[in-house]
């Protein structure tokens, strides 16, 4: 039981890096990240090359597992979505060439990383006993490092002139523009903002997961399942989602052997959609 | 440049499939078996192409396919089902599964509905491999009897490209129906539809049901021709290609989604050298359709025309 809810809470808080990433990217542009898995994949092969085969330190392999990504979602946002999204037609014109941009990614990947799972050395050894359930050092370290990095995050999204940028964006795109505000470029950091936390999403687990080039999807969906629980575009419900999950996962793959955990997620998700849309904090069709 | 009129554009296609093409490729097996492969993701396609008629972006359909593959298989390999009535059991039962999990999603809208699609397909697939001994697990199904009356490559073609002709109608039936006007005003706006009157969670359902139907008739065909079927058979990139291939061509016509697979179809073949990169191509191609044709192939005459109207204004007179 406590082994169960220590699973919890460290899928649950790099889970929930994920979620703050592509939730950013959604409230900011009204675009659904599908290169979100892709990103995080990079960001995960980004640790083991630094950290893993090169011997850098670790922290050294985060760096770089946070900026790859950014710089990739800076780029993709003022090459791609910037022109798309003033000539789009139809609105599901932006969301097709995110699905484009997750294809790329997946197999420049496939080229550049291979098709082998890669896994890296721990950081630390050593392992917590809580009441009776086990809690490695690494997983930890994860844990720390993803809350302390949700903080950063809602404090900057809240104080910083950026962050409130941002947030004025996310409310009312044209009333941020009659302020002022710099649309193009405050895109542009959110983007490489929630690109950058998929990477680092995706280096902290690496320690844990180990990395292949084809998790991408699967990391996709797990993102998308979280926000269509707590609700697209709200931060609040990516926590939420992130939490639900991370118990889902750590309860599903403690009873259940295999994939079964997330055939019945599925049935779950659907089922639960049926009495709530919208997801648990949003905003009917925000 | 004179347009030809939508039967006549039909007639022709026709006697390409049905009568030009048997005739100029009657002993090559190799490029039957691509013909045949484009016609049955181009049927699958045209179903995904009547979802997004009603403004909802279908990344089930890989989902729907393994249904029809699946029912095919089960059947023909443990009961000894012919292929032709099976065929028709698997649309039923890819229309069955449609309608109770449409019914809920189908109130879903945008990013919405594409996240919970996308999920279905992984679903079916992971539904199928815990399926225990009744779906054969990851070893999947093999040795699926070949359908009575197709032994050779060219018979097998030409029910495929019967099977494409058919959804093509049905597609242009709808397109030009008073159903058609309605999924049209779906996609615009659904409350305005249903402030008239109409009752628009029963028609999104019917172009879902009929889309479906005919992801799980291609995946049914799929399936007996290639004498096999896996959890696998269809990913979530097999869904979006479906996508991709409607894009490519264009939504504003019937046309666009049989254009736009035979053309990225008959292109990987034709270029045997590349086929390694066809994953990344296709991302490729998919940015670019977004950035230079959002309308897709279909309307380039259109995009050219006024490019060249505009060069025409910009010369001195």
């Amino acid at each position: 039981m406590a082994q169960i809810l220590i699973d919890g809470c460290v899928l649950a808080a790099s889970y929930a890096l994920i979620a703050l990433g592509i939730t950013l990217i959604f409230s900011i542009m009204r675009l659904l990240n599908f290169a979100h898995g892709e990103l995080f994949m990079i960001g995960a092969f980004m640790v083991y090359y630094v950290y893993g085969a090169w011997h850098l330190p670790f922290a050294v392999g985060l760096v770089v597992a946070a900026l790859v990504p950014a710089l990739i979602g800076a780029g993709f946002e003022k090459f791609l979505f910037r022109r798309v999204m003033r000539i789009a037609t139809r609105e599901e014109n932006t969301m097709l060439l995110a699905v484009g941009t997750a294809i790329l990614l997946d197999n420049v990947a496939l080229f550049l990383f291979g098709e082998e799972q890669h896994g890296v050395p721990e950081t630390i050894s050593g392992v917590l006993q809580i009441a009776g359930g086990f809690l490695p050092y690494q997983r930890l370290v994860v844990v720390v490092m993803s809350l302390v990095l949700i903080a950063v995050l809602l404090g900057f999204v809240q104080f910083s002139r950026p962050g409130r940028a941002m947030r004025a964006l996310a409310q009312d795109r044209d009333a941020a523009l009659l302020m002022g505000v710099d649309v193009d470029r405050t895109s542009m950091l959110g983007f490489a903002i929630g690109a950058g936390l998929a990477g680092l999403a995706g280096g902290l687990l690496v320690t844990i997961q180990g990395v292949n080039a084809g998790i991408g999807v699967d990391i996709s969906i797990k993102a998308f399942i979280m926000i269509m629980i707590g609700g697209a575009g709200v931060v609040s419900g990516a926590l939420l989602g992130a939490l639900v999950l991370g118990f889902a996962e750590s309860i599903g793959y403690s009873l259940l052997p295999g994939s079964e955990t997330y055939l019945l997620i599925f049935v779950a998700l659907v089922l639960f959609l049926i009495v709530r849309p919208q997801g648990i904090m949003g905003h009917p069709w925000g | 440049m004179p347009r030809l009129s939508a039967p006549a554009g039909f007639a022709l296609f026709a006697a390409v499939m049905l009568v030009a093409v048997p005739l100029a490729l009657a002993g090559q097996g190799y490029w039957l078996t691509v013909l045949t492969t484009a016609a049955l993701l181009a049927f699958g396609s045209l179903g995904v192409w009547l979802t997004f008629s009603i403004g909802r972006i279908n990344i089930a359909q890989g989902a729907f396919a393994l249904i029809g593959g699946y029912v095919v298989a089960i059947l023909g390999t443990r009961y000894h089902v012919s292929f032709w009535l099976s065929l028709p059991l698997a649309v039923l039962a890819s229309a069955l599964v449609a309608t109770l999990i449409g019914w809920p999603i189908l109130r879903l809208r945008g990013v919405y509905f594409a996240m919970i699609t996308l999920s279905l397909t992984e679903v079916a697939s992971l539904a199928f491999l815990n399926g225990g001994s009744f779906t054969a697990g990851a070893s999947g199904i093999t040795s699926i009897p070949r359908p009575a009356l197709l032994s050779s490559s060219l018979a097998i073609y030409l029910a495929s490209a019967v099977l494409l002709l058919v959804g093509i109608v049905i597609a242009w039936r709808f397109a030009v129906s008073p159903a058609g006007a309605v999924f049209r005003s779906l996609r615009q706006g659904e409350e305005l539809a249903a402030s008239l009157g109409i009752d628009i969670a029963r028609y999104r359902l019917l172009a879902f049901v009929v889309s479906s139907g005919m992801g799980g008739a291609a995946g049914a065909m799929f399936a007996a021709f290639q004498q096999n079927v896996f959890p696998t058979s269809y990913t979530v990139n097999d869904s979006v290609n479906f996508m991709l291939y409607c894009f490519l061509g264009g939504l504003q016509t019937v046309a666009g989604p049989v254009v736009g697979t035979f053309l990225l179809v008959i292109a990987f073949q034709l270029l045997s050298a590349i086929q390694r990169f066809q994953a990344l191509l296709y991302g490729i191609f998919m940015i670019a359709a977004m950035l230079f044709l959002p309308n897709g192939l279909m309307s380039l005459p259109q995009v050219l025309a006024a490019r060249r109207g505009r060069a025409d204004e910009a010369a001195p007179r």
